[in-house]
C-alpha cells in the first residue's frame, strides 16, 4: 500500500512536465488584472470635469485602519471639496471599504498594484497624487445632479427628478 | 405614581408626562420629531405612534400619537407591534418623499435626528419615483446656514425661535405641502438665541455656518466639557476640535443652568481660539523701544525670572482667567501685591455682589424659570446675561399657564392648547431699565429711568412690601403686590451699586414678610465673582504708585483703566510681563509676552454668578509653546510647585478657605472608570494613521494629559462618564444630540449622577 501511494505521487508530479506553465515572467510579461481589482486608490472627477469628492468623511470613517485623512473646504458657490486628502498607503489594507462607503463614486480602487517604495514615507499620498483627470469606473454618475443642493452646479429645481422651486406666496395647490 | 403596562409589563411613571416622554424615560426607543422636552408636544409629525389597548382583553388596540396621550394609571400599550411599526415606517417614508438626498454635503450628517429615526423605523429604500418639491434658501446671516429642501415640517424651529425665545423674524410661510420656514426675506436672524436652531432642528435645514469653514463630522471631533466664559452665567458648553482648530461649540446640558439652550455669544463667540490675533510663540524685546521678537520658551522664562527676582513685583489678575491662574499669580507676587484687574465700577460691583450673595440666597436659571414673579432692576439682560433673559421669558410664559391650567385642565406639555388658553397673558415679570430692552415685551409692566431713579423704585417696592397698602395705582405697589403674592420671587440686578442695594432691599423685605425670595446679580465675565472671592486690591490703587515690575494675567489694562491712567502707569513700569492668548494693546507694550492657552485648551475652574464652581477641561492640547497661565506662573517661581492641575487646585483650596470645595467641581485626574480614562474622541474617530503622516509616517504617541481624567484618545472607557466629564452625547442608535435623553435621570431633568459643579457660597439666610 505505501508503495502504491509513493508511485502515484511520482506519477502526478511527472504529469506536470507536460502542462503549460502558469508562472508569468513578471515584469517582462504582465498578468491580466480584472477591472474591479482592489489596488492603488484614486480620486476621480465627474463627467463635467469637477472634483467628485465632496469631503463627506465617509471613506475615512469606513477605513478600518484609519489611513485616510481629509479636510472639508468650500468654494465660493458652497461646493464642498477636500482642502487636503491624504492616504497613508503604508497602512492601507486595500479592503475597498472606502470605495463602498463613497456616496459620490469619487474614491475608487484600481487594478494597479505597482506601488512599492524603499522608503515608507513615500507611501503617503496627497490629493495631487490621488486625483485623476477622468471619471474612472463610473463614467456617468454626477452627485450634484441628483442631490438637492445648488452650489453653482445647477439652479434649485433643475436637478434630476426635481420640481421648480416653490412660490411660497402662492396658495394654489 | 401611575402604573402603565408596556407589553403587559408594569412600569411606574410620573403622572404629569405624556406617553412619549414616559416611554423614552424608561429607556424605550420610540421615533419622534416634533416633540422636544423643552418645547412640549404639538403632534405635527405623526412619527411617535404607539398602540394602546382598552383593557387587558383588548387585542386589537388603537394607534395613537404617544406625544399627545397623557399618562394615566393602568394604561396598556405596545411599542413594538407590526401595525405601529408599519405605521411609523410609512410616516417616515412620506416625510422622505421630498428629501433632497444630500447627506454627504449636509453638515447635520452623522449627528442627524432624521437619519437616526429613518434607521430606527427601518425605512431604507426609496419607492417614490416622482419629482421632488424644492425650495430656495435664504441667507440668514453669518451664523446660520439655511437649506430648506431638507425640512420635514416638524415646526420645532418656529416653536423655539418664535414662541420660546420670542424672536420676531423667523416664521412659517405658505400653505399645504409648500410650507416654508424662514424669514420674510433674506437677512441676518435677529434673535440672540438663533444658534439653538442648529440643535433644535432635527434635520439639516439650519446648520452652524462658522463651522463650515473647517467642517468635520461629529465622530471625528475631539471634544471636552467646558464652560462658556463670555458672561457670568457660566453656561456649560462642549468645545469640539479637529486638526488643531476649534470647529464648533455645542450646548452641554446642565439642568440648573443652561438646560437645552445657549445664547449666540456662547455658541459663536469663541472664534478667538482660531484667531489671527493669537499669540503662539513667546515674545520678548531687547530694550525699551526695540520691537517684540519671537523667542524660545526658555529664553522668555529666564528673562521673566530675572525681572521678577529681588524686585517688588505686582500682579494684575483677570476675570477671564481661571481661578487657578489668578491664584498662581497671587502666590507668585504675594497677596499684598495682587490687584484684581477689574475696572473701578466692576471692582465695586463684584465685591458688593459677593457680600450680598453671602447674605441672601440666589437662584439658578432653572429656579428663575420656575419662580412665580421676577423684578429686573437696571440690567439689560440680553446684553449682560442673555441666557438669564431667556429664563425670565420662560417665567413670564409659564406663570399664566400654571394659573390657567388649574381652571381648564390641559396638560402643560400640550403646547398648542396651552398657548390657545393663555393667549397674550403675561406673567409677573417686571422690568426697570434705563432704556427699552428686548425683555420688555414679556414684562407685565416696564419702567424707564436713570439708574438712581431705578434704585428709588426698588426701595419704594421694598417699602411697599413691608407695608402693604390698599392703593394700587403706583407701579411700586403693583410690583410689591405681585412679589408678595408669589410663592417664589426672584430679583435680578447687577452692575450699579445703588441699584444692587435696592434689589437686595426688596429681597430682604420679602424675606421679612416670610416669602421665598432670591437675589440674582449678573457678572460681566466668566470668573468675575471668583476673582472677588479670591480677594485683592483695586487697580486704581496701584495706578497712583506705579511699580517696577508688573505681571498682567490675561487682561488688557486699556479696557479696565481710563486711557490716560493706563498709559501713564505702563510708562512708569520698568518691566512689563504679560500672559495672554491674543494680541491686545497691553501685550503690545510688554517686555515679555508668554502665550497663554485659551479656555478651550486649558483645565481650570470658573465661578459663575451664583457662586457655582465649574470645571473646564481642555478640548485639545495647546501648541508646544503655548501653556496654561498657571503653568507659566509656576515656572516663574524658584522651583516647580504644581506639576499638575490637581496640585494647583488643591493648593488653592487649602490657601483660600472660600475655595475649599473647588476641587469637588469635577473628578480629579486620578479618576478612572473600570481602570480607564475617559476618551475625548469617539470610538469611530477616523484618520489617526494619516493625520500627521505627511510629517512622519510613524504615528506619534497621543499627548498625555496629567491634568484630567480625560484622554486625548479614542481609547478608554465606553461607559457613560460622570456628568462633569461628558464629552459627547451618543447612545447606540442615537447619533444626534437627542441622545441626551439617555444621560438624564428623567428626561428634561438632572443628569444621571447629579449636575456638575459645586456652590461655593452659603448664604446666611437659608432659602
Ligand atoms: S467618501 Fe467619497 S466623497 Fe466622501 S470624502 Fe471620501 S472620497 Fe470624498
Ligand atoms: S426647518 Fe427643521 S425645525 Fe423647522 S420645521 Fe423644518 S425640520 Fe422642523
Ligand atoms: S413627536 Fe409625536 S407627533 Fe411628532
Amino acid at each position: 500500500m505505501p508503495i502504491y501511494s509513493a508511485l502515484r505521487s511520482l506519477w502526478h508530479v511527472f504529469k506536470h512536465t507536460f502542462r503549460r506553465p502558469i508562472t508569468v515572467q513578471y515584469p517582462e510579461e504582465r498578468p491580466r488584472i480584472p477591472p474591479r481589482w482592489r489596488g492603488r486608490i484614486i480620486l476621480s472627477r465627474d463627467p463635467a470635469g469637477g472634483e467628485r469628492c465632496v469631503a463627506c468623511y465617509l471613506c475615512s470613517a469606513a477605513c478600518p485602519v484609519g489611513c485616510i485623512a481629509l479636510q472639508a473646504a468650500e468654494d465660493e458657490h458652497g461646493r464642498r471639496y477636500p482642502a487636503f486628502f491624504r492616504i497613508n498607503f503604508s497602512r492601507c489594507i486595500f479592503c475597498g471599504y472606502c470605495e463602498e462607503a463613497c456616496p459620490t463614486r469619487a474614491i475608487q480602487l484600481t487594478p494597479d498594484f505597482e506601488m512599492c517604495e524603499y522608503d515608507r514615507q513615500n507611501l503617503v499620498y496627497e490629493k495631487e497624487d490621488l486625483l485623476i483627470s477622468g471619471p474612472g469606473k463610473y463614467p456617468d454618475y454626477d452627485f450634484y445632479r441628483v442631490a438637492g443642493v445648488a452650489v453653482g452646479v445647477k439652479d434649485k429645481g433643475a436637478g434630476e427628478r426635481e420640481l421648480p422651486p416653490v412660490d411660497v406666496r402662492s396658495l394654489l395647490p | 405614581m401611575p402604573v402603565i403596562y408596556i407589553d403587559d409589563q408594569p412600569y411606574e411613571v410620573a403622572a404629569h408626562h405624556n406617553l412619549l416622554h414616559a416611554c423614552l424615560g424608561l429607556g424605550f426607543d420610540i421615533p419622534y420629531f416634533c416633540w422636544h422636552p423643552a418645547l412640549g408636544s404639538v403632534g405635527a409629525c405623526r412619527q411617535c405612534a404607539v398602540k394602546v389597548f382598552r383593557d387587558e382583553h383588548d387585542r386589537r388596540g388603537q394607534i395613537v400619537m404617544s406625544c399627545m396621550t397623557p399618562v394615566r394609571d393602568g394604561l396598556r400599550l405596545t411599542i413594538d407591534d407590526p401595525d405601529v411599526r408599519r405605521f411609523r415606517a410609512t410616516i417616515i417614508e412620506w416625510l422622505m418623499v421630498n428629501h433632497p438626498h444630500d447627506c454627504p454635503v449636509c453638515d447635520e450628517g452623522g449627528h442627524c435626528h432624521l437619519q437616526d429615526m429613518t434607521v430606527m423605523t427601518g425605512h431604507n429604500y426609496r419607492r417614490h419615483r416622482f419629482a421632488k418639491r424644492t425650495h430656495r434658501n435664504q441667507d440668514l446671516g453669518p451664523h446660520i446656514h439655511h437649506e430648506m429642501n431638507r425640512c420635514i415640517q416638524c415646526y420645532r424651529c418656529v416653536r423655539f425661535y418664535h414662541d420660546y425665545a420670542g424672536g420676531k423674524d423667523l416664521n412659517v410661510f405658505g400653505a399645504h405641502h409648500h410650507v416654508y420656514f424662514g424669514r420674510h426675506e433674506s437677512g441676518a436672524l435677529e434673535s440672540e438665541f438663533a444658534g439653538n436652531l442648529v440643535e433644535v432642528c432635527p434635520t439639516g435645514v439650519f446648520t452652524d455656518k462658522p463651522a463650515r469653514r473647517y467642517y468635520a463630522r461629529k465622530w471625528d471631533l475631539q471634544s471636552a466639557p467646558s464652560v462658556c466664559g463670555q458672561c457670568g452665567v457660566g453656561c456649560n458648553v462642549l468645545f469640539n476640535e479637529r486638526y488643531g482648530k476649534l470647529v464648533r461649540v455645542d450646548n452641554r446640558y446642565h439642568y440648573e443652568i443652561n438646560g437645552y439652550f445657549l445664547c449666540d455669544r456662547g455658541r459663536f463667540g469663541h472664534d478667538f481660539v482660531n484667531g489671527e490675533e493669537r499669540i503662539r510663540r513667546p515674545l520678548a524685546r531687547e530694550s525699551r523701544g526695540a520691537s517684540l521678537r519671537e523667542t524660545s520658551a526658555d529664553d522668555a522664562l529666564s528673562r521673566a525670572t530675572q525681572a521678577v527676582a529681588g524686585r517688588r513685583v505686582i500682579g494684575i489678575g483677570s476675570p477671564r482667567a481661571s481661578l487657578e491662574a489668578n491664584f498662581a499669580l497671587r502666590e507668585l507676587v504675594g497677596a499684598d501685591s495682587f490687584y484684581l484687574g477689574l475696572s473701578d465700577a466692576e471692582f465695586k460691583s463684584a465685591n458688593l455682589s459677593l457680600a450680598l450673595l453671602r447674605e441672601l440666597p440666589t437662584a439658578s436659571l432653572h429656579e428663575i424659570e420656575t419662580a412665580d414673579a421676577a423684578l429686573v432692576l437696571g440690567e439689560d439682560l440680553l446684553t449682560t446675561a442673555p441666557r438669564m433673559a431667556l429664563a425670565l421669558r420662560q417665567l413670564a410664559r409659564r406663570q399664566p399657564t400654571a394659573e390657567s391650567i388649574v381652571a381648564c385642565p390641559v396638560p402643560e406639555w400640550n403646547d398648542q392648547a396651552v398657548r390657545e388658553l393663555v393667549q397674550q397673558q403675561k406673567g409677573s415679570l417686571f422690568s426697570a431699565t434705563p432704556g427699552p430692552t428686548k425683555l420688555d415685551e414679556d414684562a407685565a409692566a416696564v419702567y424707564y429711568g436713570e439708574l438712581d431713579e431705578i434704585a428709588g423704585l426698588g426701595l419704594a417696592v421694598a417699602a411697599a412690601v413691608d407695608q402693604p397698602s390698599a392703593e394700587t395705582d403706583s407701579l411700586a405697589t403693583q410690583i410689591a403686590t405681585a412679589l408678595r403674592n408669589a410663592k417664589r420671587a426672584v430679583i435680578v440686578s447687577g452692575g450699579n451699586e445703588a441699584v444692587m442695594q435696592a434689589a437686595a432691599a426688596v429681597v430682604r423685605a420679602l424675606r421679612r414678610a416670610g416669602r421665598d425670595a432670591a437675589l440674582c446679580l449678573t457678572q460681566p465675565e466668566g470668573d468675575t465673582l471668583g476673582l472677588a472671592m479670591l480677594g485683592g486690591r483695586a487697580l486704581s490703587e496701584v495706578v497712583r504708585d506705579g511699580a517696577e515690575c508688573v505681571i498682567v494675567l490675561e487682561n488688557d489694562l486699556f479696557a479696565r483703566l481710563p486711557e490716560a491712567d493706563a498709559t501713564a502707569f505702563l510708562e512708569r513700569t520698568k518691566t512689563l510681563i504679560v500672559l495672554d492668548h491674543s494680541i491686545t494693546r497691553t501685550t503690545a507694550r510688554a517686555d515679555v509676552v508668554l502665550p497663554a492657552a485659551t479656555i478651550a485648551e486649558s483645565t481650570g475652574t470658573f465661578v459663575n454668578y451664583e457662586g457655582r464652581a465649574q470645571r473646564c477641561f481642555s478640548a485639545f492640547a495647546p501648541q508646544p509653546d503655548v501653556r496654561e497661565s498657571w503653568r507659566w506662573l509656576d515656572a516663574l517661581r524658584s522651583s516647580l510647585f504644581w506639576p499638575t492641575f490637581d496640585d494647583v487646585c488643591r493648593a488653592m483650596a487649602q490657601a483660600v478657605p472660600a475655595f475649599a470645595k473647588a476641587p469637588d467641581a469635577a473628578p480629579s485626574a486620578a479618576f478612572r472608570q473600570i481602570g480607564n480614562k475617559i476618551p475625548r474622541q469617539s470610538p469611530r474617530f477616523s484618520g489617526r494613521t494619516a493625520i500627521t503622516a505627511q510629517l512622519n509616517v510613524s504615528e506619534p504617541k497621543p499627548p498625555d494629559d496629567p491634568d484630567s481624567p480625560l484622554a486625548f484618545s479614542m481609547e478608554g472607557s465606553r461607559e457613560q462618564p460622570p456628568p462633569a466629564l461628558i464629552a459627547r452625547y451618543w447612545a447606540p442608535g442615537w447619533n444626534s444630540v437627542q441622545a441626551l435623553n439617555k444621560f438624564q435621570q428623567e428626561i428634561g431633568g438632572p443628569l444621571r449622577g447629579g449636575d456638575p459643579g459645586v456652590r461655593l457660597i452659603e448664604p446666611e439666610a437659608k432659602p
